[in-house]
């Protein structure tokens, strides 16, 4: 007999282990809509079979916990029923022995109390107050709505030019989000439930750049209206595109020399080709849009003379000012911020790093933007400073393990304390102060807060200050409420007290993404043409392939590749490789195609028209 | 043509094609449940799955298209072992208590289960209880919670044919059910009580209100004086519940079954089709003259359904109405006062019932301003659907098809073919116009002039025609439908279309297609032919007019003078303002 010997697992724990691993694909699937308190009940069983059973709060609770929740459900409970339930998981959160007891309680009595109605609901009504919108996840998660399981069967099919042609239904810039879009589409796509989410984004990208049809719609007939749009970035041109399609006559006004916005003074050349952004904007004016750029409304006109002549009026100026981050030497020579220096490069106006160190500050896409240009524009080190984990960063997984890729080191838990500058005011270092994570904000994040450690130095030639963006909001404060400096529109983008005026985009909703961008452009186009009176569709023709019988089997995910670093670094040509065409055809494949199966063929699978 | 191969049987349909039909046209039947033909074709059931060679799972045969080459069987072990287990899951949260059941016979539950030979069911009976069982018994339109199968019919019907959604999934995970929308309750619900979601529920989980016994109790009461109206569309379908032929049990022989009932008088609501043309034709030439129709149209004002969707959905619209009230209420009207008085009969004696294709006319009969008189009720005291008679009739145990015909009492049994299409789409829109003319020009058009209103089988959209009536063009339309109606009255607003006059039906094809009609378990829609029935009644009517009609002339001549007279305000038009819909209130 062996005093120890080594364990291994047996067939029936290995196949509990792959359970757990579904289980997980399972919830980050998870529908919206669902039942809280049903919800609530399932995950409390799964803790109630976690128990040990040695202590009465954990064995006994928990599982009258089940039945008192069973009764709510059933509507066989009263409301002391509910008092109940938040008394027992009361106690059992004080007094489990373990976290296996009273985390499960912690998770009931939050439920309990945070949607205390549906609880009521279900007990004085036999109802719940919660149900299926739209069925289909990544069309409920696509805040333009994109019929997304209808493109990925046309790009199936191969059918690449109808697939374009349904998104701009929704989407004018199918080519842009297909690069740089972040795909909130993605996060509930029910394929996690077999194996991992379909690549929507890159097929998307994949349909743009094998599309040979680039000829726009016709328009409605002309409805005698003009609308001003004030900002040529994705919102304003999406109002634009769907406006101009409606029969109304429009006109956009840019301060900047070039239409594009951010998506051309913010995106940096290698995730956003010029070309392809220009792609986009062509095929959007081909619809016979009027243009003016170099002119700052608001400043070079009064907004009281150009709202008054037009027939309506869109303000999608977007978020393009820097915020200031209010620490010592900010004013030294060589501190950058992010946006202004993003935006020369926009213009042409490429400075020049070679041999210098450069620290940015900030965890946002913006920062890891700053940083991997630095890497271009020849900068001998990049660090970024980031107060809390990179794991609290805001900026895409993606985003930051390219920057890192490329040779940028990140500085977490490092807040900036001052800005270190020469005799001649030129910037020496970066002063951090070193952070300990803590405790969790009501966000739900753990903050940081100072660590007991000394100030670290962090040589350096040049800073770059990414810590957001503001608007430009001041020239529309006589005529349009602005708080916080945000312009306040309704959610159908209409300001309130004005005749005819409309906002959207980052001036309203501060700095937010490109898609979200063009769903307040479709929002506006639709509420801004009712507001004149009509009642224009937008519409498409292309028909949707049927759907495969059954589901190819679990299949690996595929990932678009980067070129190889050492390619990337003193250029600024794209690094994202698209999809080979066998890699788009298996991707596509993937797709369960819930407009079709599940509640999707029942209702809301598909909206052909809006 | 797609070529595939059904139980190897080698069959060639066209592209398009789902495999259901494609089996139907080789003779294979294929069951299935919650399948509805254009409404709802979501494979929920999952009863009509098939085999298809190379494909991993069953694949329903309801909503999946053939492919060159496949190769499908029907009755494979598999396709049988997972229609069976699904037919089982299903009974396991039925209530399967047949005996008691509306629907017992017509069920197509009840049907696939015994077709499959299911004895016994291997699951535990999982019921609805408590609150989740509940329903009002006063509202109209009841539902049984325990009996429905989820098959989401009803929901489809509401949303795509009626535009209303009354009806919605609700709940989630393993109780999810079908409910009221919006988490109301149905009496606080925007419910037309059009009945379309009964006609088109494959079990008893919806159906009328049942007022058999009240019927019953009426007439064995030697107090009172039960007085039965049979609406038109009653006479196209009654029979079907006895096996017939829509048409073929006549009106003749159901006057005959309810003597044998009981019933003191039996007067046909053709009459007072016939009256609602006089006072309706009346008021459309003087609003016309008045210049009030010049931007909006009159709407019709006899469907029930339709009006309670006016009045929900278009508030602002509801003087749009005619105020004519519905041959139903015109009847019951004249029944308790000039009636009663040539009868020598106490009003407050009378029972006043109507046989009805319909269920909203069980609402509309309570409505205020629907009681002639101060102290003898509601003018129409009960109102039965055309199910609930010929339940009746079973209950009696009555030989519907070996019924002797007998005639209609006097005066009120007087109808002309005008009168009986009203239950036909269109029909009332032919009848006002066939009178309108006479009215305008002092002599008859031919009978037939208007036939360009009648349905032309396609069941989306409308019909509009101009007619030249002294001189002025009147523009009509005609839809049933409160889908159809939505969009027509969209176009309305939005100046797309303009008319003088517009017949609105809320049962598609009109009340020959009415929520309180018969129901098969076939599916079929019967509006088309039961309609048919009533033009060929029309066609052979020795009057076509409803101004000919003997005793509209006679109540105009004894008591109301002339049509729209103060009199005849007072008795036979309404106040659609004097009450509201539940979210208007």
């Amino acid at each position: 007999m062996s005093r120890l010997s080594i364990e291994t697992p047996g067939r029936a724990q290995k196949v509990v282990e792959s359970l757990y691993r579904d289980v997980e694909h399972r919830i980050s699937a998870s529908p919206p809509g669902l039942c809280p308190v049903d919800m609530a009940l399932s995950f409390l069983r799964l803790c109630h079979a976690q128990t040990c059973g040695k202590c009465v709060p954990c064995r006994i609770g928990l599982g009258q916990l089940t039945h008192l929740l069973e009764a709510v459900l059933d509507s066989t409970a009263t409301p002391e029923t509910i008092d109940l339930i938040e008394k027992t998981a009361r106690v059992i959160q004080d007094t489990a022995d373990c976290a296996i007891g009273y985390e499960a309680a912690r998770m009931v009595l939050q439920g309990v109390q945070g949607f205390r109605d549906d609880y009521i609901s279900h007990v004085t009504h036999g109802r719940c107050l919660f149900g299926l919108n739209q069925p289909v996840p990544c069309v409920a998660l696509c805040p333009a709505g994109v019929d997304i399981p209808g493109y990925i069967a046309l790009a199936r099919a191969g059918r690449y030019n109808d697939a374009v042609r349904l998104i701009r239904k929704d989407n004018p810039f199918p080519t842009v989000c297909g690069y740089v879009c972040e795909h909130p589409c993605e996060a509930r796509c029910r394929r996690r439930m077999v194996d991992d989410a379909v690549n929507i984004c890159g097929i998307k990208r994949f349909v743009c750049d094998h599309a040979t049809d680039w000829t726009a719609p016709s328009c409605a007939a002309p409805t005698g209206k003009t609308i001003g749009v004030i900002g040529g970035g994705p919102c304003g041109l999406s109002a634009a595109y769907f406006l101009s399609l409606m029969g109304h006559k429009v006109v956009v006004f840019d301060q900047r020399p070039q239409l594009g916005g951010m998506l051309r003074y913010g995106i940096p050349d290698y995730r956003l080709p010029p070309e392809k952004l220009d792609a986009d904007i062509d095929f959007i004016l081909s619809t016979g849009i009027e243009v003016h750029t170099g002119v700052a409304i608001g400043k070079d006109i009064p907004f009281a003379d150009f709202e008054n002549r037009f027939d309506a009026v869109y303000i999608a100026i977007g978020a393009h000012n820097d915020k200031k981050i209010g620490i010592d030497g900010e004013d030294s020579d060589g501190v950058y911020s992010a946006v202004q220096l993003l935006r020369d490069i926009g213009e042409g106006h490429r400075p020049d790093f070679r041999g210098k160190r450069v620290c940015v500050i900030g965890g946002g896409n913006v920062a890891m933007d700053a940083a991997r240009t630095s890497i271009r524009l020849g900068a001998q080190s990049v660090a970024c400073a980031y107060r809390r984990r990179i794991e609290d960063m805001t900026a895409l997984i993606e985003e930051i393990a390219d920057a890192q890729g490329e040779g940028c080191e990140i500085l977490s838990l490092q807040a900036p304390d001052h800005i270190e500058a020469d005799e001649n005011g030129r910037v020496t270092a970066m002063w951090t102060r070193p952070q300990i994570i803590g405790d969790y904000g009501p966000d739900g994040r753990p903050r940081p807060r100072d660590a007991a450690s000394p100030l670290r130095r962090i040589p350096c030639d040049i800073v770059i200050v990414a810590i957001g963006q503001s608007i430009d909001s001041q020239p529309f404060e006589q005529l349009t409420p602005v708080v916080r400096g945000k312009i306040q529109a309704e959610s159908d983008a209409f300001v309130p007290n004005t005749p005819h005026v409309f906002a959207g985009g980052d001036a309203v909703t501060g700095p937010a993404t490109v898609i979200r961008a063009v769903a307040a452009g479709k929002v506006a186009a639709a509420n801004i043409d009712t507001h004149l009176g009509f009642h224009h569709m937008i519409e498409s023709d292309v028909d949707i392939p049927a759907p495969h019988l059954t589901n190819s089997p679990a299949c690996g995910r595929v990932e678009l590749r980067n070129r190889p670093v050492d390619e990337c670094l003193d250029n600024f040509e794209l690094v994202k490789c698209g999809m080979t065409e066998e890699e788009a055809h298996q991707e596509t494949s993937r797709c369960l195609r819930c407009d079709h199966f599940g509640y999707g063929i029942f209702k809301g699978g598909r909206s052909s028209k809006w | 043509m797609v070529n595939v191969t059904i139980n190897g049987v080698p069959v060639a349909v066209p592209e398009g094609t789902t495999i259901l039909d494609a089996a139907a046209s080789a003779g294979i039947e294929i069951p299935n449940l919650c399948y509805l033909k254009d409404l709802n074709e979501i494979s929920a059931c999952r009863v009509c799955c098939v085999e298809i060679e190379g494909e991993g799972k069953l694949v329903p045969s309801c909503n999946n298209v053939v492919v060159e080459g496949m190769v499908i069987h029907t009755n494979s072990p598999r396709v049988r072992e997972a229609r069976r287990t699904n037919v089982e899951l299903i009974l396991s949260q039925h209530d399967n208590m047949c005996a008691t059941c509306v629907r017992s016979g017509t069920c197509q539950l009840q049907k696939v289960a015994n077709d499959l030979g299911v004895l016994r069911i291997p699951y535990p009976s999982d019921l609805a209880h408590g609150k989740k069982a509940v329903w009002t018994t006063t509202f109209p339109l009841y539902r049984d919670v325990n009996k429905c199968i989820k098959c989401m019919r009803c929901v489809q019907v509401c949303d795509k044919m009626q535009s209303l959604s009354v009806w919605d999934v609700s709940g989630s995970g393993s109780r999810t059910t079908i409910d009221v929308s919006g988490n109301r309750f149905i009496k606080e619900a925007d419910c037309s009580l059009c009945g379309q979601c009964i006609t088109h529920c494959p079990t008893g989980a919806l159906r009328e209100r049942d007022d058999t016994a009240k019927a019953f109790s009426a007439l064995a009461d030697p107090g009172k004086v039960t007085i039965v109206q049979i609406a038109p569309a009653v006479r196209t379908a009654w029979g079907e519940t006895f096996g017939m032929d829509s048409g073929a049990a006549t009106v003749g022989q159901l006057v005959t079954a309810l003597r044998q009932m009981g019933a003191d008088y039996v007067y046909d609501t053709t009459f007072s089709a016939d009256l609602t043309i006089m006072e309706e034709g009346t008021e459309l030439l003087h609003r016309l003259q008045a210049g009030d129709l010049a931007s909006l149209p009159m709407f019709t004002s006899c469907c029930p359904g339709w009006v309670r969707f006016l009045k929900s959905q278009y508030p602002d619209l509801t003087g749009r109405l005619s105020t004519a009230k519905s041959p139903q209420q015109m009847f019951g009207a004249v029944a308790k006062t000039w009636l009663a008085k040539r009868l020598g009969l106490e009003p407050k004696d009378i029972f006043s019932i109507s046989i009805m294709p319909c269920v909203a006319k069980k609402a509309e009969c309570e409505l205020p301003g629907m009681q002639s008189l101060p102290d003898a009720g509601n003018d129409v005291d009960l109102v039965l659907t055309t199910r609930e008679f010929a339940r009746m009739a079973r209950a009696e145990h009555i030989d519907v098809p070996h019924l002797e015909e007998s005639p209609f009492d006097s005066p009120l049994g007087d109808g002309t073919g005008a009168g009986v299409i009203f239950g036909a789409t269109g029909g009332v829109m032919e009848a006002a116009l066939r009178s309108a003319y006479f009215l305008a020009t002092g002599e008859n058009p031919p009978a037939d002039a208007f036939r360009a209103v009648r349905s032309d089988g396609n069941i989306h959209g409308w019909r509009e025609a101009s007619f030249d009536l002294a001189g002025t063009t009147l523009h009509c339309a005609v839809t049933s439908g409160l889908s159809n109606a939505r969009r027509l009255i969209k176009a309305i607003r939005r100046g797309e279309v303009k008319y003088e006059f517009v017949e609105i039906m809320a049962c598609p094809g009109g009340c020959a297609g009415g929520g309180g009609q018969p129901v098969d378990g076939s599916d079929r829609e019967k509006a088309e032919t039961r309609g048919e029935v009533l033009y060929d009644l029309d066609r052979h009517a020795s009057l076509r007019y409803s101004h000919e009609n003997p005793a509209v002339q006679a109540l105009y001549r004894e008591d109301l003078g002339e049509p729209c007279s103060e009199k005849a305000e007072h008795l036979l038009h309404c106040d659609h303002f004097a009450w509201q819909m539940p979210q208007n209130r």
